[in-house]
């Protein structure tokens, strides 16, 4: 039960030239003489980057208010279940205080507002992501640019990753999440019980050429960007303003910086 | 002749008849009707080639092989795009692509794979389109 | 050779189909949790490992200490342990199968765990935890096996098997040596992060697995016609004692680091163990009645007289064996995950289902043993008949 070898070589040859340093095969396509019959809209060009990452602007956000319309936005998309308790909760970005965030930097004479504010929480996607190291399948992966990914049809839920990784970015469907959306985004899968998931950087809409749906909820509190490009909006803000990100001493090189 | 412990041993074969036959008595008077996938989709009706990824035969067979290429090309290559026999361009998704056009999914996927018992997983986590 | 483990007393009968009552009750609640998704039991969001993976790391040492009787009698011919190394040996078969069941029914999606080899992940340590793992009971049973179907013919057993018996010597510390760099190698579990992880979970292997093998002997010898003999008790017994005292020693070599550092990342999990952290210390009675059986254990240990009173040597091993089952099996996997990352106290305890899954696979494990056991001692039966 092999596809006939001709189709094969087609599609890895597809494959190859797409993930190649970066060319996009639907630019390929676009100047030859192939006809586009097909479903997917020919003007649709993906957002690629050498790395990807993040800056959240603390400052355009003081109240937890302020950062609802992000996690609605995000948890909407991708059919993040509201479970309702603490045990078999599931959460993409969510928020929590200086202390919790950055445990240790904390002290007791900071502003007593900043000791309240919430700070937005993600996966990281660290440059070297332990939760990868230790996955035993490769169900969590490191993309080309820089995007750590989960396949879900491959973890076996030992949940490794878990307790490899030190931010607490990585929940478990200890359940059926199904029940548990309360309006299903028909556009994206759920996940079935038994498996690990977390943020994706939203691969699925830059492959769309569209920003995550964070960032444009944000309305400028979220910089996304590509790391490797000066030119880019994530290293002008990164350059001009003093930036922490989330121990960084455990040399995991989060790709998630923070505007105090 | 005689058969030392006979009873037991009869006993025994009757048991293991019993359980090796099992599968056809369990069976017995489900015989399921043969399914006939159906293509009258508002989507297909729309288009003037009726025409699948790849051909008919093909899909017919390799379906679940294709599928699981496409699985791993998007998700672990990060494309997403499947070039047709004719060069038509395709966006390899299984709730965007397949099932727009294959919105029927209990006539087209369930019947068979009923009739086949194969349970793929596919909707554990992939949404069906809405049908009545 | 089988066939003797199908004949046996009214008592033997009883105890068989008393584990398989368990094993039944237990497979049921995995039903259960099949169906439902491991929220059945007391893991959640930031205890993600509890008692499955507990008892899989505990079973881990039971399987290698095997090695501690195998080690004296063919690479230094220690005669002594001629007849009990056959139940060393057998002693590690069902710990180990032990061992790969708690890891299946701890797994989400159980039905995939052969991705496991499908994708096989050198930089994973789980990948080679299942390949050493299962290399190991591969080798126990090949040799335990064949040394006895030697025994049983009355011939010295073949000379092919030599090789295997050196491999397994060097394989037993190798399971748990892998076992450890599970929890040693993460980034942020403070508690697990420690050089002397594997050095510690050796010396509680080779204290427990001696201790357990001494009463597991004891029982054959009451019951049976088999004695392995007085000597080979009392050279188990030093054993346990010289991997007690080092098991305390580094136990409290960590807490020495944890607490003259004063680095609070990692006193955070000592305390919370022993003493409870903002009113929260399920475990603190747990904890503290493995540091009181340890103590008295080695009073009993240290003592010679107590020692060499089979009496109080079989309470020492029990108590040896019970507070490492606490104090690895329990508090050193669940510690680990108490604060979270972000050094809050979720607390952890095993829900029902999961106590009698955890029952369930325990059952299996004896019932595996008692017929390996039933196996070797009808053979050495036979031999004194």
């Amino acid at each position: 039960m092999t596809m006939n070898r001709r189709k094969f070589l087609k599609l890895t040859a597809v494959t190859t030239i797409a993930t190649a340093g970066g060319i996009s095969a639907l630019e390929l396509f676009k100047d030859s003489k192939l006809e586009a019959q097909g479903i997917l809209p020919l003007e649709v060009k993906p957002l690629t980057a050498k790395r990807w990452a993040m800056v959240v602007d603390i400052r355009k956000f003081t109240k937890e208010d302020n950062y609802k319309k992000i996690i609605e936005a995000c948890h909407l998309t991708h059919n993040v279940p509201d479970i309702g308790n603490p045990k078999d909760e599931i959460k993409w970005i969510w928020t929590d205080t200086f202390e919790h965030a950055f445990p240790g930097q904390e002290h007791k004479y900071m502003p007593e507002d900043f000791k309240k504010m919430p700070f937005l929480l993600l996966c990281n996607h660290c440059d070297n992501p332990p939760c990868v190291r230790v996955c035993p399948t490769k169900a969590t992966f490191k993309r080309k640019d820089g995007i750590v990914m989960m396949d879900m049809h491959r973890c076996i839920g030992c949940r490794f990753c878990m307790a490899a990784c030190p931010f607490g970015a990585r929940s478990f469907n200890w359940r059926d999440p199904r029940p548990f959306i309360k309006e299903l985004n028909m556009k994206f899968p759920t996940r079935t019980k038994g498996v690990v998931e977390k943020c994706n950087f939203c691969e699925e809409r830059l492959a769309e050429g569209k920003m995550p749906v964070c960032v444009e909820a944000s309305k400028g509190g979220l910089i996304f960007g590509d790391l490797e490009d000066p030119n880019s909006d994530v290293r002008k803000v990164l350059s001009s303003h003093y930036t922490i990100r989330r121990k960084s001493e455990l040399g995991t090189g989060p790709g998630v910086y923070y505007i105090i | 002749m005689k058969i030392y412990d006979g009873g037991k041993i009869l006993i025994g074969i009757i048991i293991f008849l019993l359980v090796a036959t099992s599968p056809f008595s369990y069976n017995m008077g489900k015989a399921s009707v043969k399914p006939e996938p159906k293509l009258d989709t508002p989507e297909i009706q729309k288009m003037e080639k009726k025409q699948c990824v790849e051909p008919k035969e093909f899909m017919k067979a390799e379906h679940m092989t294709l599928l699981n290429d496409w699985r791993d090309s998007v998700v672990r290559e990060g494309n997403n795009v499947y070039i047709g026999l004719g060069g038509e361009v395709y966006n390899m998704s299984l709730q965007g692509t397949c099932m727009k056009c294959h919105s029927n999914k209990k006539k087209f996927c369930d019947e068979c794979h009923k009739y086949v018992a194969v349970k793929p997983y596919c909707w554990d986590c992939h949404i069906p389109p809405k049908e009545n | 050779m089988l066939e003797k483990a199908l004949t046996g007393s009214r008592r033997y009968w009883v105890w068989i189909f008393f584990l398989l009552a368990i094993t039944g009750i237990g497979f049921i609640y995995y039903l259960k949790q099949f169906s439902y998704g491991l929220g059945i039991t007391g893991m959640g969001r930031d205890v993600s490992w509890g008692l499955y993976i507990g008892q899989f790391t505990f079973l881990v040492g039971v399987a290698a200490s095997g090695v501690m009787v195998v080690l004296p009698y063919y690479l230094h011919n220690y005669k002594v342990f001629g007849k009990i190394t056959i139940l060393g040996e057998f002693l590690a078969i069902p710990a180990v199968i032990m061992c790969l069941l708690f890891i299946l029914v701890d797994l989400g999606q159980p039905m995939r765990f052969m991705n496991i080899f499908l994708y096989p992940t050198p930089n994973s340590v789980l990948f080679w935890d299942a390949v050493v793992l299962n290399v190991y009971l591969l080798l126990n049973i090949l040799i335990g096996w064949t040394v006895l179907g030697a025994e049983k013919k009355g011939i010295a057993p073949p000379k092919w098997i030599k090789p295997f018996i050196y491999i397994s010597i060097i394989w037993a510390p190798s399971i748990h040596t892998v076992t450890a760099f599970i929890y040693a190698g993460l980034p942020g579990r403070h508690f697990w992060l420690t050089a002397i992880m594997a050095a510690r979970f050796l010396a509680s292997a080779f204290a427990s697995g001696p201790a357990l093998l001494i009463i597991l002997a004891m029982f054959i010898r009451r019951f049976t016609k088999f004695d392995p003999g007085k000597e080979a008790f009392q050279t188990l017994g030093k054993i346990v004692t010289y991997f007690m005292i080092t098991n305390v020693f580094f136990f409290g070599l960590e807490i020495f680091t944890a607490f003259y550092s004063q680095i609070p990342g990692h006193i955070h999990p000592f305390q919370y163990l022993y003493a409870g952290i903002e009113g929260k210390g399920r475990l603190v009675p747990l904890m503290w009645t493995s540091a009181i059986l340890a103590v008295f254990s080695l009073i009993l240990l240290v003592n010679p007289v107590t020692r060499k009173n089979e009496r109080t040597l079989s309470m020492a091993s029990a108590a040896v064996f019970i507070s490492l089952w606490l104090e690895k099996g329990f508090g050193l996997i669940v510690g680990g995950f108490i604060p979270n990352p972000f050094e809050e106290i979720t607390e952890y305890w095993p829900t029902i289902p999961e106590t009698w899954i955890t029952a369930g696979v325990w059952a299996i494990g004896f019932l595996i043993l008692t017929i390996l056991y039933k196996v070797a001692v009808s053979i050495r039966e036979e031999e004194i008949a």
